[in-house]
């Protein structure tokens, strides 16, 4: 390897994907790693190609954000399914994007997690090539790109829908973004959840999502939100005391990003139980 | 048609040499060097935005003197190298040695085939995650390369710097010593430096992936008075206002430290 250096014409600038591009190092054909080749290649795919489950590809499931007075909640559980199929037991879906940022994804999980290396890659890239932070808007932008970029292989059944969440440096807040398929970019004000037990996560926030949680209060309701989307869909893995898996929970505020220790998490769980229990809906079938 | 005239390539190594040494001699100097926790990186610069010391990658750290230029085009391609090799490979693949091989062939090809040498010498220091083996290498704007354990000297009057750096050195002192001795090195018997005039940054072990940090003057200001004997401290006097050097520094804006927990 020797020194990358440009020509001032065709210097990459503080992106690493352009970066990758130009050197074609590898790892370069990773697909959302040459954003423009994607797209174009997408506009020849035959219509109605799209969407089958390619067999033997495990799949990431649920994965919930809210926010909260202070700072934003990631949480995901912690099963990839193939087809009918527990592929793994203790995947992880949310991860810190940077200091500021985490990325919760679901969909082909090959091609998530890869997506999410290049991401944080790009980030810390920028950070240190140019010596200061992306906004938080830029960084959401810079994810709708990998995943429009991904586009082709998302018309093959290998959709990548990431959720990024951060807490705003500028405006002192935490956002939530979502993305579509072709790399839209949507601001949530509140909460998202997306993944195969996304609409069960999503409602069960909706029920209990009031202006100005607490952190506390945030996580726990995150934790409920993953209890009944696994609790309705098979692919969302639930809390597993026997082996000691639980899901991935992450808050981000103005100090930054921080995952919850195991056993705090299942101590949220053992609430969310009490309370169901109280209520008296532990033994309904 | 005017003939060149014959130099002898001795003649043109020396000349390119001087011109160089001449360049660099200019710029302020830099001192690295390990201690207790890592490795500590103590630069003269007024300057609070255009930085001498750099992150390159977790472990791995970067300083320049000289023409700024040129050595900032290092620098983001060093941090391109890094960037580039973990991404294909692994974060743990990326060390310092390689990319001190790189900066020195670059170097010295520059030096033998361009008209103008590069004027910069820089440091490549890369922190040892689990002993003390942290490794500092020196390169030259010829490509030379030295490795060091200790200590070393970038840019001018590094000889007198050394000179001094050597009498103070004790391996494993703390932080609060190796600020102390790196700062009374730089600055020499005659002259005072505060914490705006100077540029530090360590690389630390600790809990977090990105091991670098940079050390904010209020930081920096308590180091060398905890450091100093009392009586010198109550004997300096303060500095009179008007003075030709920049106002207080902030740097909390600056987000290129730690980032704890990042490795989940």
């Amino acid at each position: 390897m020797s020194l990358p250096l440009f020509p001032s014409g065709s210097d990459p600038g503080p992106s690493f994907v352009e970066l990758l591009r130009r050197t074609r190092a590898a790892g370069a054909q990773v697909s959302s790693g040459a954003a423009s080749e994607i797209v174009g290649a997408a506009g020849r795919q035959p219509a109605g190609f799209a969407a089958t489950l390619i067999p033997g590809v495990a799949h990431g499931t649920t994965v919930v954000a809210l926010r909260y007075d202070n700072g934003v909640v990631v949480a995901g559980d912690r099963r990839a399914t193939e087809g009918n199929m527990i592929a793994h037991r203790s995947i992880e879906k949310v991860f810190p994007a940077d200091r500021h940022s985490a990325v919760a994804i679901s969909g082909a999980a090959g091609s998530a997690i890869e997506m999410v290396r290049l991401f944080q890659t790009q980030l810390e890239h920028y950070e240190k090539v140019e010596g200061t932070c992306l906004s938080l808007e830029g960084k959401a932008n810079q994810l709708g790109q990998m995943v429009s970029a991904n586009l082709q292989m998302a018309m093959q059944g290998l959709v990548v829908i990431p959720l990024f969440a951060g807490f705003d440096l500028r405006l002192k807040k935490g956002r939530i973004f979502t993305y579509d398929v072709t790399g839209g970019r949507f601001e949530e004000t509140d909460f998202h959840a997306t993944g195969s037990g996304g609409r069960d996560a999503k409602n069960t926030v909706k029920l209990s999502f009031r202006d100005r949680l607490g952190r506390d209060e945030a996580v726990e309701i995150a934790v409920a939100a993953l209890y009944e989307a696994a609790d309705e869909d098979t692919a969302t893995g639930g809390p597993d005391p026997l082996r000691g898996i639980y899901p991935v929970v992450a808050t981000v505020d103005a100090e930054g990003y921080r995952r919850l220790e195991d056993t705090e998490v299942a101590e949220y769980f053992l609430k969310v139980l009490e309370r169901r229990r109280e209520r008296g809906e532990g033994g309904a079938p | 048609m005017t003939m060149p005239y014959y130099v002898a390539p001795e003649q043109v190594m020396k000349d390119r040499a001087e011109y160089a040494q001449k360049g660099i001699a200019r710029g302020r100097a830099l001192v690295g060097t390990t201690y207790a926790m890592g490795v500590l990186i103590v630069a003269e610069n007024p300057s609070s935005t255009l930085h001498k010391i750099s992150e390159i990658y977790d472990r791995v750290a970067f300083a320049g003197v000289g023409r700024y230029n040129e050595f900032d085009q290092l620098r983001v391609a060093g941090v391109r190298h890094a960037d580039t090799k973990g991404y294909a490979y692994s974060r743990e693949d990326v060390d310092a040695r390689s990319l001190a091989n790189v900066y020195a062939q670059y170097l010295g090809q520059v030096f033998t085939h361009e008209m103008k040498p590069l004027e910069v010498e820089i440091l490549v220091a890369e922190l040892d995650p689990v002993g003390a083996a942290h490794q500092l290498f020196h390169i030259a704007y010829d490509g030379t390369v030295a490795d060091e354990q200790r200590f070393t000297v970038l840019g001018g009057e590094a000889d007198a710097i050394t000179h001094r750096m050597a009498a103070k050195f004790r391996p494993g002192w703390s932080l609060g010593e190796a600020v102390v001795a790196c700062v009374a090195s730089l600055s020499g018997p005659t002259r005072t430096l505060r914490a705006d005039d100077l540029e530090l940054a360590v690389l630390e072990h600790g809990p977090w992936r990105r091991a670098f940090r940079r050390v904010p003057d209020d930081e920096v200001t308590e180091l060398l008075a905890r450091g100093e004997p009392p009586e010198v401290a109550a004997a300096r006097p303060p500095r009179a206002e008007g003075e030709s050097t920049p106002g207080p520094v902030d740097r909390s804006g600056d987000d290129t430290g730690d980032l704890p927990g990042d490795d989940a």
